[in-house]
């Protein structure tokens, strides 16, 4: 009973946890229950949409009270089995983190609703949901976490899990578009943990908020610029930016549609996510300079993107493209590093998240009702399906950045940084990228929607209103609409986050209170 | 490689293994073992048990299919987990209390059952792999 004397207040936390800080675990946790339960019953496949859009509801209220609470109160941190951080794997969530973790959670529900629809028995036997609410686990887990090798974790849990989603179907294209997937993926995961095996090697420490605090004194002896280097690789890979994008259009065309439409919606936005979180916040004096050719790849990723986008002539292709080149995008705010070009780049990634689910949805009802992805073969459907040529018109508008829609106010933020730093020739890339943007969707509006079919309107005209697809359409056209028209709280909640990367002393602040009070 | 020696001699093969996967399991607490080099024992031994009676049996021996045994154990990892809520520590805190067993004191933890979720997990999806491969090489 020695052990019972034992003062442990030295290594462990010892005040009581209050109820609120679950909601931090709650986004990863709730996802896993729900993954469990729905591989015990994988034969169920009736249940398995139930309870995977509860899983995902429930998840999403916890990452909206999560936010709130972060909003209001700063940066939250629970450390695991109570051990003190930096020896406990801390998760540590700010606005950047909580907010992009609520989007994502969104998307992911309206995409479970879709995949009603289109997930058949077969889809769901192969697990199409447990896969979705592990992928999910995995997404909330990166956003999440305040430690970096624990972040790696969160990436291997995803890219695992869609793994599965990729090939449910098992077609030779699909296999074909996995392997590359799978393999260019691991190349840049194993950089990934390359570089995190030497910054631990440095730093002796994995815990983000305490790698940030060390990094000044060690910033004279440290190899910190290589550390950077290899992140920036790494994860520009994750975010497929130019030149190590190939994988995004090698891959994106061949699953299910509403599988595209997570992967193209969720899951390079994790790498954006990242690279703001390692290179803003952990290595700001090596990420300024590397600026400059952050500027560059961020440049040619958005032009060179949009320019495969037009060449394309499927739906889904030319939409791989549109996604790559809104990481460019959102590079351009990280190259900039000032906090209004930060605020742009997490509004972007806000807006391209549900704007670009929203368009592999209305992919996947343009081929349920037109029949064909290609648009050698589409045509007439305007006449026939008014209400999917609205929906279209908002979506592509939201994408090509003009009013009413969401992606005007990230592009006029990242314009006006660009402006203000100097960079004129990084603001005209931009608006240069939002032209091409309206060029291609139009093209695909022109083509697909607006022009008499090949035969006219499709023979089968007659089948109803999508009902599944309407539905997701106008569940993410509500967020999209609003960030175009009043964009003050979605600025607000980037503003905040932008301003918690810049100055990390509340992020570090909050998992070393003792630290603070100096 | 169904042998008439490999075939009489799987059986108490597999069940030996199996039962020293459990004593790894539970010896890992405190001494090398514990559920993932445990649950790869186990998994190795209904591996054995297809490669010489086929997979069919082993299918019908396991009852539950493999992958709903791996659900199940993640089920049992995570709730250990969650039951810090109740206790107010944080998540994954482990949690001790000792239970009267016919008058042996046996040590029960969260901890413990993280690992027995730990090793259903592997034992569910590496023998479903395997008996994924097997099946395709005799079918």
């Amino acid at each position: 009973m020695a052990a019972e004397s034992i003062d442990i207040s030295n290594a462990m936390l010892t005040e009581p946890t209050a109820l609120g800080d679950w909601m931090l675990v709650a986004p990863v946790g709730l996802p896993i229950l729900f993954g469990a339960v729905l591989l015990m019953v994988r034969h169920e496949t009736r249940l398995h949409a139930g309870i995977a859009i509860a899983g995902l509801l429930l998840t999403l209220g916890a990452n909206a009270a999560l936010l709130l609470q972060v909003l209001a109160d700063g940066p939250k941190v629970m450390t695991m089995g109570r051990w003190l951080p930096p020896f406990g794997i801390s998760f540590t969530a700010d606005a950047l983190g909580a907010s992009l973790a609520l989007v994502a959670t969104l998307v992911a529900s309206v995409c479970a609703l879709y995949a009603m629809k289109d997930i058949g028995a077969t889809g769901r036997r192969y697990g199409f949901y447990p896969f979705l609410m592990l992928l999910m686990a995995g997404v909330g887990g990166s956003f999440l976490t305040g430690d970096i090798f624990n972040l790696y974790v969160w990436f291997e849990v995803f890219l695992i899990s869609s793994f599965g989603l990729l090939i449910l179907g098992s077609t030779d294209r699909q296999l074909d578009g996995a392997t590359k997937y799978a393999i260019l993926n691991l190349v840049g995961t194993t950089l990934f943990l390359t570089a995190t095996a030497y910054l631990y090697g440095t730093f002796g420490t994995l815990n983000m908020a305490d790698i940030a605090r060390k990094a000044d004194a060690m910033r004279e002896t440290g190899p910190l610029m290589t550390l950077a280097v290899l992140y920036l690789l790494a994860f520009g890979m994750k975010a497929a930016a130019f030149p190590v994008n190939f994988w995004l259009p090698a891959s994106y065309h061949t699953p299910r549609i509403v599988t595209a439409a997570l992967f193209g919606g969720v899951l390079t936005k994790v790498g954006v996510y990242a690279l703001l979180r390692v290179l803003v916040m952990l290595f700001p004096v090596e990420r300024a300079e590397l600026s400059g050719v952050i500027a560059w790849v961020a440049a040619g990723t958005m032009v060179l993107g949009i320019m495969g986008a037009i060449a394309q002539s499927d739906i889904r292709r030319v939409l791989g493209f549109v996604v790559i080149s809104g990481v460019g995008v959102m590079l351009a705010g990280l190259a900039l590093g000032t906090e209004i070009g930060l605020t742009g780049t997490i509004l972007y990634a806000f807006h391209s998240v549900l704007a670009m689910t929203a368009l592999y949805l209305l992919a996947g009802v343009i081929k349920e009702l037109g029949g064909s992805y290609s648009l050698h073969e589409l045509g007439g459907l305007y006449r026939a399906y008014p209400a999917m040529g609205a929906f279209a018109l908002v979506l592509m508008l939201a994408v090509a950045g003009l009013p009413p829609a969401s992606g005007l106010w990230p592009k006029v933020l990242l314009v006006r940084a660009s402006l203000e730093a100097g960079w004129p020739w990084l603001s005209f890339a931009i608006l240069l990228t939002g032209l091409l943007t309206t060029i291609a969707l139009g093209r695909v509006y022109i083509l697909a929607i607006w022009r008499n079919g090949p035969s006219g309107v499709p023979a089968d005209a007659a089948t109803g209103a999508p009902g599944y697809g309407y539905a997701s359409m106008a569940l993410l056209c509500v967020p999209i609409i609003l960030l175009g028209i009043y964009p003050e709280p979605f600025i607000r909640v980037a503003e905040a986050a932008a301003v918690g990367l810049l100055d990390a002393s509340g992020y570090i602040g909050a998992v070393f209170p003792a630290e603070a009070v100096q | 490689m169904r042998t008439l020696i490999f075939r009489t001699v799987a059986p108490y093969l597999t069940s030996l293994m199996i039962l020293f996967s459990i004593f790894v399991l539970l010896r890992g607490h405190n001494e090398p073992g514990g559920g993932f080099i445990g649950g790869l024992i186990a998994a190795s031994a209904f591996a054995i048990y297809g490669i010489a009676c086929g997979v069919s049996p082993v299918r019908r021996a396991l009852y539950f299919h493999p992958m709903a045994i791996s659900g199940f154990g993640l089920l049992v990892s995570a709730i250990s987990g969650w039951l810090s809520l109740a206790f107010k520590v944080p998540f994954m805190t482990g949690l001790w209390t000792k239970v009267s067993v016919l008058g042996v004191p046996v040590d029960l933890s969260t901890v413990l059952f993280f690992d027995i979720g730990v090793y259903l997990v592997v034992l569910g999806s590496i023998t479903s792999v395997a008996l994924a491969l097997e099946e395709r090489e005799h079918g």
